[in-house]
């Protein structure tokens, strides 16, 4: 017998048993969309964050506190405005190349208005560091560092909520208390916000010296420094290393490059993504149980009408492939289905969620070879138990 | 048919479509009981022939149809289909001799319920090489050759017991077998139909050569055959020639 006519023969069966096909299938194809989905979720917020890290420009070295062990708990920063400079002495052109900031969350209030936003004290380099443009008025300046002056510098969204329709520069507002002038306002970078990075149109930018006064600290958070190339990150790195390592401990500070953290918060979340496939996958490898069991039962309600294929003239092959092809049938089937539910689920969440999703052809490719796969393997018993079947014994069943 | 070792095999030669010599099956039910349900059984089948087989029920006429039939093997003994012995074949040669020389109607007719009368004759031609448009067309003549041009696309349900067994008879023959062997083909059937199924069975036999081998209980049934075996307790104890 053809594959094609083992083909027609099965799809003859299924139909004859719909509900009940309908029924096995459901248990695959639920296995299916949540494999689609997961993934997509998972693969859309791996690119989120690791574009959110891209986003701040390139070549950027991070200096944060610790030994740069993933998975440790926080350590306090014993970073100080000091090693900026130290830095700085270190490394050519450096006053344009290293910033630093300490962050904060805090309440704005202008006139009646009252928004929460990210607080960035920041040194006066830290928009050329990071590519931040201004929209208007003037930026954080060295003398506002020096004079720990309390003036501000909004980010586009804040601006708007804080001062709608008006023209926010020289206006008064309070930061935790504290009155502040406004000196100017950012660029809009856009793009919006996610569960994984804030919104970076409503960070406030500070003067590094009133920040820490403040948040009531002596200390930055992180020191930031951009390499002119990329083939300058590593000599830089050296550098920092270098000029930290007169006054910190080596395990009090690491150096990071953009490069790594993309790299391992990358791994982590394939890992994660991973992990979510695999927790998925289990209710498939049900479903494909469930399969197993239908055609079991199938098998032995159709006893009879194996025997007389048999005597008929059927090979034990073309039973065989028969139940076989059936199984898969039933798995394919439950596979396409779910995954277009699981594709369509994916832009639904892209659309009305804030967690991205995105679709992936390994995704596409694994959901619909293991639904196949599932058929395959888990048809096969039942499919081996029907070829065996002695005609006579089958066809004086019941 | 006839006692294959008295005719002697010089006689007979070209003639002969199956032999059975010796034929013993023993079933077993769980470890140590064995039910000898043939104990060795002798005979020919010619080709064109017509063999009724009798007994009492239990006498073994199920198990020798089936062991003719190649759907089982002999315990001893051999069966032989044109001098090849049935035990020496594999399955799937087994399972082509089926499908090539012989057709089988059942007493209790095994038509799949949810196939129209066309599909379940095109049932046996699945299984061997030809096109869709030639097993239509195979399955349609043999379905008007028994009387049933106008029920092609009845379901089994929507049928008549004697119309089922005809749809089983055309099924038997679509196939162009040398031999059909017929288990009680009338014993689900009134004895008007029976008779009416009988004739069609006989007149497949006679208009195209086809060797005819039928378990029944009818007397006058077993007097029109070529020859009768009575079987007894798995063995022939008698052998009427016509
Ligand atoms: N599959 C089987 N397993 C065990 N015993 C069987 C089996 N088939 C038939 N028999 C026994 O073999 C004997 C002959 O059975 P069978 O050939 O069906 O007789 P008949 O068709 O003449 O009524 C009976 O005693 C029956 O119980
Ligand atoms: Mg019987």
């Amino acid at each position: 017998m053809t594959v094609r006519e083992a083909f027609r023969v099965a799809m003859q069966a299924l139909a004859a048993n719909r509900l009940r096909s309908a029924l096995t299938t459901l248990g695959v194809l639920i296995g299916v969309m949540s494999v689609v989905l997961l993934v997509a979720i998972g693969q859309g917020a791996r690119s989120e964050i690791t574009g959110a890290i891209e986003g701040l420009g390139s070549n950027l070295l991070f200096v944060l506190p610790g030994d740069g062990e993933f998975g440790q708990g926080p350590t306090r920063s014993r970073f100080v405005l000091d090693d900026v400079d130290l830095i700085e002495r270190e490394l050519p052109g450096a006053e344009t190349r290293v910033a630093g900031y300490t962050v904060g969350a805090e309440a704005l209030q202008a006139d009646g208005a009252r928004v929460n936003a990210t607080v960035l004290a920041v040194t006066a380099s830290y928009p050329r560091v990071f590519n931040r443009e201004l929209a208007r008025g003037q930026a954080v300046t060295e003398s506002d560092v020096v004079t720990a002056r309390r003036v501000a510098v909004l980010g586009a969204t804040t601006a708007e909520e804080l001062f709608p329709g008006q023209d926010p520069i020289g206006r008064n507002l309070t930061i935790g208390g504290i009155r502040y002038r406004v000196s100017g306002v950012l660029a809009r970078i856009g793009g919006g916000g996610s569960p994984f990075g804030p919104d970076q149109d409503r960070n406030v930018l500070v003067p590094i010296t009133s920040g820490q006064r403040l948040f009531g600290t002596d200390r930055l958070d992180a020191i930031f420094v951009r390499a002119t190339s990329t083939a300058a990150v590593e000599a830089d790195r050296s550098t920092v290393e270098r000029a930290l390592s007169q006054r910190l401990d080596e395990d009090e500070f690491s150096v990071i490059s953009q490069d790594e953290i993309i790299g391992v918060v990358g791994d982590i979340l394939q890992i994660l993504t991973i992990v979510l496939a695999a927790i998925a996958g289990i209710s498939l490898l049900v479903g494909g149980v469930g399969v197993s069991n239908i055609m079991l039962v199938s098998v032995s309600e159709r006893t009879r009408e194996i025997g007389l294929r048999k005597a008929l003239g059927a090979r034990t092959r073309d039973i065989t492939t028969q139940f076989l092809l059936e199984a898969i049938v039933l798995t394919g089937i439950g596979g396409a289905i779910g995954l277009g539910l699981g594709i369509s689920g994916a832009l639904l969440v892209a659309q009305f969620a804030p967690v991205p999703a995105e679709i992936t052809g390994w995704s596409i490719a694994l959901a619909l070879g293991v639904s196949v796969a599932v058929g395959l393997v888990f048809g096969v018993l039942p499919a081996r138990r029907a070829g065996q079947l002695d005609p006579v014994e089958a066809l004086r069943r019941e | 048919m006839s006692d294959g070792e008295a005719s002697g095999p010089a006689r007979r030669e070209g003639r002969v479509l199956l032999e059975a010599r010796a034929v013993t099956r023993t079933y077993r039910l769980g470890r140590d009981v064995e039910v000898p349900a043939l104990r060795g059984v002798s005979f020919v089948v010619d080709r064109g022939d017509y063999v009724a087989i009798v007994g009492s029920s239990g006498s073994g006429k199920s198990t020798l149809l089936n062991l003719l039939g190649a759907l089982d093997r002999p315990t001893d003994g051999a069966v032989r289909y044109d001098g090849r012995d049935v035990r020496e074949m594999s399955d799937p040669e087994l399972a082509d001799l089926r499908n090539t020389r012989i057709g089988f109607v059942f007493q209790s007719f095994h038509l799949l319920p949810r196939l129209t009368a066309r599909d379940n004759v095109i049932l046996p031609l699945v299984y061997r090489p030809g096109s869709r448009r030639e097993r239509r067309d195979r399955a349609e003549a043999a379905l008007t050759a028994v009387g049933l041009a106008d029920r092609m696309d009845h379901r089994p349900t929507e049928l008549s017991g004697g119309q089922q067994q005809r749809v089983a008879i055309a099924r038997a023959i679509v196939t162009d077998p040398a031999l059909i062997l017929a288990d009680e083909p009338t014993g689900n059937l009134d004895s008007r139909t029976g008779e009416d199924i009988m004739a069609l069975l006989e007149r497949i036999q006679t208009e195209q050569d086809t060797a005819l081998v039928v378990i029944t209980h009818e007397r006058q049934i077993a007097r029109r055959a070529h020859s009768t075996i009575e079987l007894r307790d798995g063995l022939i104890v008698g052998e009427v020639a016509a």
